[in-house]
């Protein structure tokens, strides 16, 4: 039993591999679906909480959750299957895409589904960002920092500025750390004066 | 040496790409131009065969930039790139860093984080539109073809949840706007 869940992983991760689009919140449902009410490798109050996690962590929200249910399966060998797994089908699909692609634009009809193509991933890209604002917790220093982000990267896109997201990242990150002592420090001196 | 330099690239997108794949579409960009791998054309469209490809965004964008700059080693050497950083902290937070998380100055960092994220990701998208959808013939003026399609796109998207209706689903969106693309500038 313990050795054929190894393969059991690969395959299942594949499959999520091979059949979800667009990606991430896509890919949750359906791993959902597979590892908790399918296969019953974790249990749905895990599952949430890997969501959580996953969306507190860099990466991909589907690599975080393959890694996730095959280290919780069989250890670290599980956790390479699995993640190994849900990336095998795009890098195959992928790799065969890039040998063509270059030719395949060159064709006026395809040039012009594009042209309309990249319309809507601007709009997609709005949409998403549109959501994560509604879903965000609007406190006051929140919202200095999401103005305050969203002018400087427009200001370094006009301008085509060298200048990294990362470094705007790291500074927000900072920021809001500083603020978080400061009120600590604050909150402490208030309590013992009183 | 490029595999170096892919493998560099890769691991600051994987480090920094919170809030799934449109967090991630601001850094690559970031990453891509700078290193003089794709054009700002050819990561749109990129983007859009990501889309309609399966798999997450991430991976599909590190393993075509590795291919068409160091082939089959190339794409390995990205994808693994983009993966790794997640990969490590899973396992670190399932393992030994179980509270990690709900350590309060780990959340005041996550939550300077996630606004401004949202914040570059919003200026990513009006830029794009922008650049793709209103002035996309010649900067600084009007493209009326582009507009229309713009308009349609933007009414589907936005406009359907007011009316009470379920929104298109990405995959749904691109398949219209290819067809709208061929129609309109095909006239």
């Amino acid at each position: 039993m313990k050795k054929r869940i190894l393969p059991d992983l690969l395959f299942t991760f594949m499959k999520i591999g091979l059949f979800t689009f667009g990606g991430g919140y896509a890919m949750i449902s359906i791993i959902e679906n597979c590892c908790v009410e399918e296969k019953m490798w974790i249990s749905h109050d895990d599952m949430m909480n890997i969501t959580v996690v996953a969306e507190s962590t860099p990466g991909p929200i589907a690599i975080n959750c393959a890694t996730f249910v095959g280290y919780q399966k069989a250890g670290l060998p599980g956790a390479v299957t699995a993640t190994l797994g849900i990336i095998l089908p795009s890098f195959a699909v992928i790799y065969l895409i890039s040998m063509f692609l270059d030719r395949f634009l060159e064709i006026t009809v395809i040039a012009h589904a594009f042209k309309g193509i990249k319309i809507a991933i601007g709009i997609l890209i709005l949409d998403g960002a549109v959501t994560m604002l509604k879903k965000m917790k609007k406190k006051r220093l929140s919202l200095l920092i999401m103005a305050s982000s969203f002018t400087a990267m427009s200001l370094i896109n006009i301008f085509s500025w060298n200048f990294s997201s990362i470094t705007l990242m790291v500074t927000a990150g900072i920021l809001s750390l500083l603020v978080f002592l400061t009120r600590e420090a604050g909150g402490q001196k208030g309590g013992r004066t009183r | 040496m490029i595999y170096v330099d892919l493998f560099l690239g890769f691991l600051r997108v994987g480090c920094f790409a919170f809030g799934g794949a449109y967090g991630a579409i601001p850094l690559i960009r970031d990453v891509v131009l700078s290193y003089g791998w794709l054009t700002e054309e050819a990561l749109t469209y990129m983007i859009a065969v990501s889309e309609s490809t399966p798999g997450p965004i991430m991976v599909n964008l590190a393993t075509y930039v590795g291919s068409t700059q160091a082939g089959l080693t190339g794409a390995a050497v990205a994808t693994l790139a983009v993966v790794l950083p997640s990969f490590l902290i899973i396992l670190l937070v399932t393992t030994l860093l179980k509270n990690f998380l709900d350590n309060p100055y780990v959340q005041a960092v996550l939550g300077g984080l996630k606004p401004c994220i949202i914040g570059i990701i919003l200026a990513t998208g009006v830029y794009m539109t922008e650049r793709h959808g209103i002035s996309a013939a010649s900067p600084d003026s009007l493209d009326g073809r582009a507009a229309v399609i713009t308009v349609i796109l933007a009414a589907l998207t936005f406009g359907m949840k007011p009316l009470g209706r379920r929104k298109l689903s990405p995959i749904t969106l691109i398949v219209l706007s290819a067809c709208l693309g061929i129609v309109v500038f095909g006239l």
